[in-house]
């Protein structure tokens, strides 16, 4: 069918199953803008083009299928390079669309043009800058595929103004051949049997899932295996809530700032299965000293994450959700009474100290505020101690979600992220959790929630202090404290009631609990914050 | 150590600056590259002499491997391959050199491509360390420039990087 280069690029959304995009428009992309229009796709003006890219990416996480954003040339592209590089980090699947001057313009210098496949090529996992309009329904339909295939990542299509304008005859490609990228989705047969020998001949097995087992979507799969073989489950900022915290095999979070029962299970495992999980150096410090005490399994769907940060005895390459359901069917059940035994008595239930004067204590708020939420809430949690409190503290209930930035640690992903979620999962209580410090790197979405009725809610740990860089400084710097102070700072309930929203801030046990009670209740966008002491340490 | 990387491309323009831009950021060292097309004008051939250890050049390969637009990847080694790398150098040469350096050019079968009054210039292919002699040699007459094209290598027998993933 014949149309305007513009139409189909919106074609190809549609075939796609794309229902919202976020963006932001200008000079560059106005063609697509003005297709984008009357085609029924809901378009969310973000009000700074990361966040159209964290938007994205918030949504695709919890919808499991890539997400789209839309930005114009020049800066507005080179401005998405912060969210293009985030998604890349945590391997989410998201498509980046954005305008570029004429084709016979491209390499001149002219205004808003930047070489955006060049600039954004170390974040991306493959990117277009398409010359011919003829190659769009192609370049489209590939685009989805690798963004949403193999190990996810984000794809970016850069798309000249002229192409835009041109016309072509189109038909949306009914299949996908891409010769040189054939990802490996099946565990080899024989591998998976010797995986299974080693499980089984383990005496302290220790299964640790990243972010990878969410990207397979095999939550029930790796579930069913630790309770069929009783193996305790342990696991990384990436993938923590594939286990819901009440599981009695769930071990909680490992590395820097994981906890304890975690990290001594690690160094007293024999076998060792890492799932989906790459080993950064955040969550396993020393892989050397591990290497050496433990049998390493390793499933990933990348074969170079097999062998590039700790050496693996098993590599099996595949799906997770494949690789898992071949381990599933020869699985038999085992007993590890002493082992698990052992690992609970490493258990410690949280202590509070008594908070001082006009704060509370954030990991208390935290797990009180988690526990009054439905038990499939999604909460994510922003960058800096907000994210640590929230990762150890939010009690995940069965079918919740925990989302972060967690390879990149993008500063401002909370807000826009929970924006996203919340518009794949209206129903569902979507809460961020932030600093002081990172919501004034992305609250200026406030007003895209506010325009767009996205309720989601925000709570803000406020200690005026760039508390993880602080607490770094008092360690590491002889408490030579620079440039982490936030005075001048906005009194964020007014900022809140400025832009409509209903704001609570709380100071103590009593505006704890009415907050908590707006944060679970209220029918709408709120904003929580909570005073928190400035010397709150990070860890437990 | 170093090694030899074989790598088949779709013959995209950029693909090349995806694959040197992975071995900056990933801190791979390149010695050489040097790339063509194919008998098929789809495909190009990449031969890439980098330096590093085993775990080194797995990752490259590995690396290289997920590039969306690479086709193919195969380390050779050095015993399973021919490899080739042509070098041109203009020497400094009067009058009076001219006959000596005929000769350095006949014994190691390198050819006279250009003479002008005061310099020669020769045209060499050979393997790496076969250039590298050839420069000691050369050098005391005087290297005005040179330029080399990188080595290229090609597996021996009925061997083929087939162009399937």
């Amino acid at each position: 069918m014949k149309m305007k280069a513009c139409e189909a690029m919106v074609e190809c959304l549609k075939a796609e199953n794309i229902k919202v995009v976020f963006g932001y428009p200008g000079a560059a992309i106005c063609p697509f803008y003005d297709a984008l229009m009357d085609s029924g796709i809901k378009h969310i003006l973000v009000r700074h083009e990361a966040n159209a890219g964290h938007e994205a990416s918030g949504m695709a996480r919890i919808s499991g299928k890539p997400a789209v954003c839309v930005v114009t040339s020049g800066p507005g592209a080179v401005n998405l390079i912060t969210a293009i590089a985030t998604a890349y980090a945590d391997s989410i699947p998201i498509v980046c669309i954005t305008g570029q001057v004429n084709t016979e313009q491209i390499g001149s210098d002219v205004f808003q043009e930047a070489d955006i496949t060049g600039a954004a090529e170390p974040f991306v996992k493959h990117s277009y800058l398409v010359k011919d309009p003829n190659d769009i329904p192609r370049v489209f339909k590939e685009a989805f595929y690798i963004a949403g295939s193999g190990r996810p990542g984000p794809v970016l299509i850069d798309m000249p103004m002229d192409v835009q304008k041109a016309e072509i005859d189109f038909e949306y490609p009914k299949k996908v051949d891409i010769r040189s990228y054939k990802p490996t989705v099946k565990g080899n047969a024989f591998q998976v049997k010797r995986v299974m020998k080693e499980l089984q001949s383990a005496k302290k097995p220790l299964i640790c899932i990243g972010g990878g087992v969410f990207a397979a979507d095999a939550q029930e799969e790796v579930v069913k295996l630790a309770h069929t073989m009783n193996i305790p489950v342990i696991t990384t900022m990436m993938g923590i809530s594939v286990f819901s915290d009440d599981d009695p095999l769930f071990f909680g979070m490992l590395g820097t700032h994981g906890v304890k029962s975690a990290n001594t299970a690690v160094k007293e495992c024999d076998v060792l299965f890492l799932v989906g999980a790459r080993v950064g150096d955040r969550a396993v410090s020393t892989p050397l000293a591990l290497e050496q005490t433990t049998k390493i399994l390793h499933i990933d769907i990348d074969p170079a994450e097999l062998g590039k940060n700790i050496r693996v005895d098993f590599p099996l390459v595949g799906d997770a959700k494949n690789v898992l359901t071949q381990l599933n069917a020869i699985a038999k059940p085992m007993e590890h009474t002493e082992w698990i035994d052992r690992l609970n008595s490493y258990r410690a239930a949280p202590v509070y100290q008594q908070p001082r004067e006009g704060t509370v204590v954030p990991r208390e708020f935290i797990d009180k505020l988690s526990r009054r939420l439905p038990d499939n809430a999604v909460v994510v949690a922003d960058v800096g101690q907000n994210q640590i409190w929230t990762a150890t503290s939010f009690h995940i209930g069965e079918g919740g979600r925990f989302m972060t930035s967690g390879g990149m640690g993008t500063m401002g992903y909370s807000l826009p992220a929970a924006i996203g979620a919340k518009i794949a999962a209206p129903d569902r209580a979507v809460v961020a959790i932030c600093g002081d410090g990172s919501l004034q790197m992305c609250m200026m979405e406030l007003a895209t929630a506010v325009q767009n009725n996205i309720k989601v809610k925000l709570v803000v740990m406020t200690n005026n202090r760039l508390g993880m860089v602080r607490e770094l400084q008092t360690n590491g710097y002889n408490g030579r404290e620079t440039a982490v102070f936030l005075d001048g700072s906005p009194d964020f309930i007014k900022l809140a009631d400025a832009y409509g929203i209903k704001g609570c801030r709380v100071t103590d046990a009593a505006s704890e609990n009415e907050a908590i009670e707006l944060l679970a209740e209220y029918d709408g966008i709120a904003l929580v914050e909570v005073m928190v002491d400035e010397n709150a340490p990070t860890l437990i | 150590m170093k090694h030899t990387i074989s790598v088949l491309v779709e013959n995209h323009s950029g693909v090349l600056s995806r694959i040197t831009g992975l071995f900056s950021r990933r801190g791979f060292n390149i010695e050489s590259l040097a790339v063509g097309p194919t008998h098929d004008p789809e495909v190009s051939r990449i031969t890439i002499i980098a330096d590093g250890d085993q775990h080194t050049v797995e990752q490259i390969e590995k690396q290289l491997n997920k590039l969306i637009e690479v086709i193919k990847v195969r380390t050779l080694k050095k015993d399973e391959c021919f490899a080739r790398e042509l070098m041109l150098v203009k020497l400094n040469c009067p009058a009076e050199k001219r006959s000596e350096i005929m000769t350095i050019a006949e014994m190691t079968e390198a050819k006279i491509v250009d003479v002008t009054l005061t310099t020669v210039t020769l045209e060499i292919c050979a393997r790496y360390n076969k250039l590298e002699r050839f420069i000691e040699i050369v050098a005391p007459y005087g290297i005005v420039e040179l330029v080399r094209t990188g080595t290229i290598a090609i597996q021996k027998g009925s061997d083929v990087m087939d162009r399937k993933k």
